[in-house]
């Protein structure tokens, strides 16, 4: 269902390695050449770490173990990767390179994976089309039409992973949906985890209630398995959950029978393209036919509120988060003049993008005195009420189902004429889970233009998206 | 509540930014949509509901105080021409 020649899942990949059938030197040469390619015409990739990557299929080649033995992984760039350039997409962090792997990183490191590259994004993650690069960066093009978008804002993610013929998954991060919509417009899979399954060590946080690192992938299965191993403890992350987690592979192809799911009304109701809402309605018809039991129910306060409770709660976090980026210590720096506020102002408002200035004013705003209350805290508050109108769904079912995108891919030249609030709202459908920190996963259902549809559980029920979602791609004839 | 030229001002000295004319421009009208649209969230009844700072809850745990791994001086200063003697260079603070 992915259009992909290459059909091979990982795990496959990997026996092939150990086996010697692959020879992970060669594969590794000619994933970073594939890429290359790629790059020059869809711009995927903010860095491709070629040396880095053959200096690690050489070790592999001479003891290939662990589940990832050999896969070459690409990674957002908000994503630190120890000693490549790692800029969250932005100007102001030029040169920096982390002296350490985030927790995901390094846990895929240790079974096996060989990095190949940090991936492109909207400039720390502040778009939803992967069109708000950071200055001196490319935008990248939609895999299946280069007039149109990747989504955002993990674009890079998502092309490549559409786009390679070979083995490939990658490492993204979901604040408000940039996992999801990335996804759904380039036809892959992205699964975006609970809130503190994945540590967020390592991350270069946007908003730090809200991100979560996840895997994009060419397979449910292959996503389920990149789950189970970044997921877990870890000491190096306060909130990340101390709570067990599942063998998400084996909810791989498992039987759907008797799962109850909820479609929401206001999810294909106006504004929603009439294609997107028919794709997604064959896919719940599939599900049926499985044995699903599908419902109707409304989420009028999340439909309502969520997209405003999102944006001030995100930006308020932001503002706060890119304070630290001033010209010290790391990244972008000037000759030491002026006092410090002169020296800071002038570094940032040289390097960062319009749309960076633009969260980060209304995020400085809403926490302003006078102000914080009206909006940031309240905004919590509305927070609250939008998990007790999901948790009140979820005590009956075992999912929630909407498209992911309320239309296709828009040509890159009509998002130009959007204003910034048009902008915010094509994310009315990802923000509910984000917000709420429920994990989701956004799957290919369209045939000519991709088209996402997406699957909502509850607080770590991660299993009931890999049950669905591989009774999707079963029913579409995928992997 | 007045979105004018005088809080952009307000709010761009504080998030440490200086914005150009037409930045300033651009900011205030986009503030005024965006914010008249945002502000629906005050009919949202929210009496007695408690803030989610975090979406789902956290409990606080303690860890042994013991000392562990930490970046030496040389890595914390490798990705910076503003050193001197161990330290990081700043600006002047007054």
């Amino acid at each position: 269902m992915n259009g992909k020649d290459c059909d091979m899942k990982i795990s496959e990949f990997v026996k092939k390695v150990k086996e010697k059938e692959i020879d992970v030197v060669e594969n590794t040469k000619k994933v970073i050449e594939e890429c290359k390619k790629i790059n020059s015409e869809f711009h995927y990739f903010n860095v491709i770490c070629e040396k880095e990557a053959i200096a690690q299929a050489k070790e592999i080649a001479e003891n290939p173990k662990g589940r990832l033995a050999g896969v070459p992984v690409s990674v957002k760039d908000c994503i630190c990767v120890k000693n490549i350039e790692t800029r969250a997409g932005s100007k102001i962090l030029s040169g920096y390179k982390p002296t350490f792997d985030a927790t995901a990183v390094e846990r895929l490191k240790e079974e096996g994976a060989i990095i190949i590259g940090k991936t492109s994004q909207d400039e720390f993650g502040f778009g939803s089309f992967n069109t708000n690069v950071g200055l001196g960066f490319k935008v990248p093009l939609n895999p299946h039409d280069k007039n149109r978008v990747c989504g955002g804002s993990s674009g890079g993610s998502a092309g490549i992973t559409s786009k390679s013929d070979f083995v490939h998954i990658s490492l993204a991060e979901s604040t408000g949906g940039s996992i999801a919509a990335p996804a759904a417009f380039c036809g892959i899979v992205g699964l975006t985890p609970t809130y503190g399954l994945v540590s967020r060590y390592g991350l270069l946080d946007y908003a730090n209630s809200l991100d979560k690192i996840g895997p994009m992938a060419k397979s449910v299965e292959d996503a389920a398995l990149i789950l189970e191993i970044i997921v877990g403890h870890d000491e190096k992350d306060s909130t990340s959950l101390y709570e067990p987690f599942e063998k998400y592979t084996s909810y791989a192809g498992k039987e759907i029978k008797g799962m109850k799911i909820a479609v929401v009304k206001e999810a294909f109701g106006q504004g929603i393209d009439a294609e997107v809402s028919k794709k997604v309605k064959e896919a719940l018809h599939a599900l049926e036919t499985k044995g699903a039991i599908v419902e109707e129910v409304s989420l009028p306060l999340t439909f309502k509120y969520s997209l405003s409770a999102y944006y001030l709660i995100a930006t308020s976090e932001a503002s706060t988060n890119l304070a630290k980026y001033c010209g010290m210590r790391y990244g972008i720096s000037g000759k030491l003049e002026g006092n410090f506020n002169e020296y800071f102002s002038k570094i940032r408002s040289e390097n960062f993008g319009t749309e960076a200035k633009r969260r980060i004013m209304l995020g400085t705003f809403a926490r302003m005195a006078g102000y914080r209350d009206a909006y940031y805290l309240k905004a919590t508050q509305v927070r609250t009420k939008i998990i007790e109108e999901y948790k009140k769904i979820f005590a009956d079912f075992d999912a929630i189902i909407t498209p992911t995108m309320p239309m296709v891919a828009p040509k890159i030249d009509e998002t130009k004429k959007l204003t910034p609030l048009q902008n915010y709202m094509s994310d009315i459908l990802t923000v509910g889970p984000n917000i709420a920190g429920l994990p989701h996963l956004s799957m290919n259902v369209g045939d000519k233009l991709p088209i996402g549809i997406m699957i909502v559980a509850d607080h770590l029920m991660e299993k009931n998206l890999i049950r669905l979602g591989s009774a999707i791609d079963s029913a579409y004839g995928g992997k | 509540m007045d979105i004018d030229e005088k809080l952009i001002k307000n709010v761009a000295n504080l998030a440490r930014l200086k914005l150009s004319e037409e930045e300033e421009k651009r900011f205030l009208e986009d503030f005024k949509n965006i914010l008249s649209a945002f502000s629906d969230i005050s009919k949202c009844d929210t009496k007695n509901t408690k803030p989610s700072i975090q979406p789902v809850v956290l409990k606080n745990r303690t860890r042994e105080d013991k000392p562990g791994k930490c970046l030496t001086n040389e890595e914390a200063l490798s990705n910076t021409e503003n050193k001197e003697d161990g330290y990081f260079k700043g600006p002047k603070a007054v």
